[in-house]
């Protein structure tokens, strides 16, 4: 349902401003979303000043430099540090992205980040993404036949594999379906815009024998068809991938499987 | 996991702190219009059955709908009608699994609002 404003408990307050680094020439701000379940407090932003000089020049490397060296209590997620793992999708200027490949000369002005939007937070920049695997999961993201396996593997034609590339690449970083204004209002029972792109990877794939009983899944007023092409899910995508495009896909099939 | 306290975890911001895309913003634009439109043609019935009641409620309600007031609202609807045709257009092309690379988005949706604005003064003038 649309809510437009926050509920009480998630209003955001000033928060604390840590000081400036001494002697530095090329001092960026940056503002930082915190909530900390201990306290009980509603979240707040908190400004924190590096010397661009003297760090990596990705936002990532901003955050880890503010955590080692002047506020350790700030937490988030990283791993990777190379967009391969998805872990450190945030909203960053106002846009989902990661923070490892998203350089803090793309911004202007002051960096302001925040977790991925409109879900529970965990802490700080760590959303709760409990539901967004259970629905992934409930696309069944994994190869389904009915006919006994062959001797070697599943066999596919080069075309046929062709149709999976710029849907394979998703890291699961959960930008896309935390960008869709439609996940926003009607996320517990809308698939978004990611799981929806892992579905049609399943349907279109050659080797998988449950093409039917996939899309029959997805024919429901919100599980698919919530999607109305807001396009803000492949705006946002670090990938460079389309989940719009594969959404318009599978609701083609849906026509097409009746004519 | 069962210790943690998922009751009062805060909801993170949306809205208040996502930057409007061109293609988000001509979503909502294209869902607003939709919505004025049907009050438009509330007014426009408003009228003809103003007609037809008699000349003197259609004075009473021609005077009102070709006011300074009205006149606005009516060239405001006449816009909305022309973006919600164009934009729907964007919308039947999408329908068809087209025009959806980055791009592509982009200018059709500045082609559409371009046209929209186009379309209206055309109306205007030729009217």
């Amino acid at each position: 349902m649309v809510e437009l404003a926050l509920p009480k408990n998630s209003r955001i307050t000033v928060g604390k401003t840590w000081p400036k680094p001494q002697g530095a020439k090329n001092v960026r701000a940056f503002r930082i979303y915190r909530w900390d379940p201990d306290t009980g407090e509603n979240p707040r932003v908190d400004t924190y000043y590096l010397d661009l000089d003297d760090c990596g020049p990705m936002v990532l490397d901003a955050i880890i430099k503010i955590k080692n060296e002047i506020d350790p209590t700030l937490t988030f997620r990283r791993s990777c540090r190379e967009g391969i793992c998805g872990s450190c999708a945030m909203n960053i200027d106002g846009i989902n992205t990661l923070a490892c490949t998203y350089g803090i000369d793309e911004v202007k002005g002051d960096v302001k980040i925040y977790p991925l939007p409109h879900m529970p937070v965990v802490k700080d920049l760590v959303p709760d993404l409990t539901h967004w695997y259970a629905q992934h999961a409930s696309i069944k993201p994994y190869l389904q036949t009915s006919t006994p396996a062959p001797e070697t593997e599943w066999r596919q034609s080069i075309e046929d594999r062709a149709k999976l590339d710029g849907l394979y690449e998703c890291v699961m970083c959960a930008c896309c379906s935390t960008s869709c204004p439609s996940y926003w209002w009607n996320g517990d029972r809308y698939l978004g815009p990611a799981t929806l792109l892992h579905a049609y990877r399943w349907i279109i794939d050659s080797r998988d024998e449950a093409t039917g009983e996939r899309l029959d899944d997805l024919e429901d007023p919100f599980r698919l068809y919530r999607c109305h092409t807001i396009m803000n899910c492949a705006k946002t995508c670090p990938k460079g991938l389309n989940p719009a495009k594969a959404i318009a896909e599978i609701k083609k099939l849906m026509v097409e499987r009746q004519l | 996991m069962a210790d943690v306290n998922r009751g009062d975890r805060p909801l993170s911001p949306h809205l208040q702190i996502y930057r409007p895309q061109i293609t988000s913003v001509m979503s909502i634009l294209h869902r607003v219009t939709g919505v004025a439109l049907g009050f438009g043609a509330l007014l426009v019935v408003w009228w003809f059955l103003a007609a037809a009641s008699g000349p003197g409620y259609f004075a009473f309600v021609d005077g009102l709908l070709t006011s300074w007031l009205g006149t606005l609202v009516m060239v405001g609807s006449l816009w909305a009608l022309c973006y919600h045709f164009c934009n729907g257009i964007r919308h039947l092309w999408w329908d068809t699994g087209r025009g959806y690379g980055l791009d592509e988005v982009t200018r059709s949706g500045q082609a559409a609002a371009v046209a929209s604005v186009v379309l209206t003064l055309i109306v205007l003038i030729a009217a």
